[in-house]
């Protein structure tokens, strides 16, 4: 068990240490718009890099250094000036392009290949379609009859833990994070010798479906890998819900979660997966989830 | 009790006030949620049919939610004005939108049948009205308040300043005030949504922006919107308060929900009036949002619009110096998309104003919305037209702590101008002697956080 730990540990640092590698040589691009030989060459860098999203916009400030130092201060779309009472071009451009890839996000599927890759099977919800799936949540929470047979078909029954995908509000937080995560959970997962169930995917999930899946699989602990709905700019967060023995009625309170699972300013995918070992480990151990996890570990269970 | 029409030759009956009220809303994701909305258009007309023959006192009689079961009725049932309510009881629904839309009905005339009203017959007779008799009607009644300074004066449109934080840094919310100061977003209140609700916590920020307001002589007013009863710790422990806060949801079961409770609401109040350091005489701030009570399993199948109008019922009493709706906060299962929305923000608006409370409006969408930061740009020029006393300001639109868009700093200088309104009087002056507004108009050094580092 130990040993497992380790691994992880050990590959978690590794990809980090790249990571910041990566990052730090980043080197800004200035040059924007040329003209050769009278022919228009528009060749931009990604204005979503952070030393663009956060050049002061403000016409001869009172206080440049300054202002850049309360810029330093909060990651609020301050210090950006003004064209008379609007925002300024490029503001309001990277508002617009936050905001455009929540909803590519929302109105997005999730790739196959990345479902076959993990040999995840489908199935759905008693939800129709996307617009039904943001205004019906209830019928998120259940899964159709036609689900119910082929998860009771096709799943190894009572393993310890279960771990099942849903799309949740982002297509993006699966089609990034789930071929990071998914890897590390069931390494994680295998090396301390907990069996796992036939994992699968569920269309139009929130994440009260796992009451429904464990009312057929009987395992020990359910975990769901679900998208996020999406911030600005941040569209691909995923979360990882668990539970223990999940059934009918058992709510948010009994849950535990690790959210903002992502590699744009949040817990990246590998230390996400990680944490998800760990809070299994320690669901099975004391046989709880949520609140009275927290009360067990805190010694007033 | 018959309530029943013939509509292009089909019969539709209900059976009762309830399903009325629900049927006759327009179309709001919340109301199916709910299993209570028409099941097709021609009914819901219908309804509305039916709902402009009921009468306020058939209406009165049957509020949402029973009288012996609920401190939310009794607290509107009991303030009725009994001499004004029966000059009106015998009014259809159709003959009260037709007397507030009238040219000969003032502003005035209408905040004294104000007194005479339930949150039954405020909500009724908005289902009955389309997007512009809201705006022609609210427009009418001009509901001030005062603190340190004036809200809802004619000619005048305020914004809050909500310089929230992900983690309530004192110097990044130190910053985003003053990039609202600069734009001149603040007159309302300089008001924040802590992440974390402690004491300690909420102390600091309280005093943190009590500093900058002293330090620049801010005609203004400061708020951490922290449970309520957090606040009264602290004004029991001598921080400056400015204003109290409380979300209030629209019967005693989803105040509940909240932790509040019509008792705790009036300690609350008698507290601000003895320990705010304010001048008053308005000390309150409620946030609303249809939605909430069926989010709490508290609605009593009753429509949203009916369980929102009793929201302003309740908050009258307090005489707050701001409310406002949240209004696309909640997500799409209750204002699916931009259409929803921006009628939302209409009727709630003016409700708030047939109520008599001082109305402004947090115009705003979560991205699970099918909307856009157009469509709230849309529904600020639509509230502002309407007279609505004030909107949030967030940089650029964009609540990094809340997750959500709404109005942003720009937007209220651009409010202004579009529609030639300016900032409540005693901000405005002291934006003029800074030198950051002439004649109304932002001068070149408005828009600039660091115009406050001058000060250390």
């Amino acid at each position: 068990m130990e040993q497992g730990k380790m691994d992880i540990e050990a590959i978690v640092q590794a990809v980090l240490n790249e990571l910041s590698k990566k990052n730090s040589g980043q080197a800004a691009t200035p040059q924007v718009t040329t003209q050769t030989n009278g022919d228009l060459v528009i060749d931009l860098p990604d204005p979503t890099l952070p030393e663009y999203r956060r050049a002061p916009g403000v016409k001869n400030p009172y206080d440049p250094e300054g202002l850049r130092n309360l810029m330093a201060t909060t990651t609020a779309r301050i210090g950006v000036g003004r064209a008379g009472p609007r925002p300024r071009t490029s503001t309001l451009l990277l508002f617009q392009s936050d905001h455009g890839v929540t909803q590519d996000a929302i109105y997005g599927e999730v790739d196959q290949a990345v479902l076959d890759k993990f040999d995840l099977f489908t199935v759905q919800t008693q939800v129709q379609d996307r617009n039904q799936y943001l205004t019906r949540p209830d019928l998120g929470r259940r899964l159709s009859e036609e689900a119910k047979r082929t998860i009771a078909e096709r799943c190894v029954k009572k393993p310890q833990v279960q771990i099942v995908v849903g799309d949740g509000l982002s297509a993006a937080a699966i089609n990034n994070n789930l071929p990071i995560i998914y890897p590390i959970i069931v390494q994680g997962l295998k090396s301390a010798n907990i069996s796992l169930g036939t994992p699968f995917f569920i269309k139009f999930a929130r994440v009260g479906v796992i009451n429904d899946v464990n009312d057929i699989i009987g395992a020990d602990v359910v975990v769901i890998l679900i998208g996020e709905r999406p911030g600005l700019g941040i569209a691909d967060a995923l979360s990882a819900y668990m539970g223990w023995r999940p059934t009918a009625g058992k709510t948010d309170a009994e849950r535990d979660v690790v959210c903002m699972i992502t590699v744009h300013g949040g817990t990246n995918p590998l230390e996400g997966g990680a944490y998800v070992v760990e809070m299994i480990k320690k669901t099975l151990q004391y046989q709880a989830s949520g609140v009275e996890l927290k009360l067990k570990t805190s010694g007033q269970g | 009790m018959l309530l029943r029409t013939k509509l292009f030759g089909s019969t539709y009956q209900f059976g009762s006030i309830k399903e009325v009220m629900a049927k006759a809303n327009e179309e709001k994701s919340g109301d199916r949620l709910a299993g209570i909305a028409a099941n097709s258009v021609a009914e819901r007309m219908a309804a509305r049919y039916v709902l402009a023959e009921v009468t306020l006192e058939t209406l009165r009689n049957n509020p949402a939610v029973p009288y012996e079961e609920d401190e939310v009725t009794r607290v509107i049932q009991d303030s009725v004005n009994e001499t004004i309510y029966n000059e009106i009881k015998h009014w259809t629904v159709g003959q009260f939108r037709e007397w507030l839309l009238d040219d000969n009905t003032t502003g005035d005339m209408i905040k004294r049948i104000s007194n005479g009203l339930t949150a039954e017959m405020v909500a009724a007779v908005t289902k009955l009205m389309s997007n512009m008799d809201l705006m022609v009607a609210a427009r009418k009644i001009r509901i001030t308040a005062h603190c340190n300074n004036t809200i809802g004066l004619e000619g005048t449109l305020a914004s809050r300043n909500q310089p929230n934080h992900p983690t309530d840094s004192p110097e990044g919310i130190r910053a985003t005030i003053y990039e609202g100061l600069s734009f001149g977003s603040g007159d309302s209140v300089i008001g924040i949504n802590p992440v974390d609700d402690s004491l300690a916590s909420v102390m600091r920020l309280l005093d943190m922006t009590y500093d900058i307001i002293q330090k620049w002589e801010i005609p203004t007013q400061n708020c951490v919107l922290a449970h309520v009863t957090t606040q009264m710790e602290a004004m029991r422990r001598g921080a400056p308060v400015g204003l109290v806060f409380q979300s209030l949801a629209g019967s005693q079961k989803a105040n509940e929900a909240f932790g509040v409770s019509v008792a705790m609401m009036d300690e609350a109040y008698d507290m601000a009036k003895k320990y705010c350091w304010t001048a008053g005489p308005n000390y309150m701030y409620f946030e609303t949002g249809q939605g909430t009570a069926l989010s709490a399993d508290a609605h009593y199948n009753t429509d949203q619009l009916t369980m929102e109008a009793r929201i302003y019922g309740m908050a009258k009493r307090y005489k707050p110096f701001q409310v406002n709706t949240v209004v696309g906060f909640i997500g799409p299962e209750y204002l699916y998309d931009a259409v929803q929305i921006t009628r939302a923000g209409l009727e709630d608006h003016f409700m708030g104003k047939l109520t008599g409370i001082p109305m402004g409006c947090d115009a705003c969408y979560t991205n699970h919305a099918k909307a856009t930061q157009n469509d709230i740009e849309n529904l600020a020029v639509l509230l502002t037209a309407a007279g609505c006393n004030y909107f949030m300001g967030v940089p650029m639109g964009d609540d990094v702590m809340l997750s959500y868009q709404c109005t942003s700093y720009h937007d209220t200088a651009a409010l202004r101008q579009l529609l030639g309104l300016r900032p409540s009087p005693e901000f405005e002056k002291w934006m003029e002697s800074l030198g950051l507004m002439e004649n109304g108009k932002l001068t070149d050094k408005a828009g600039d956080a660091s115009f406050f580092l001058q000060r250390k």
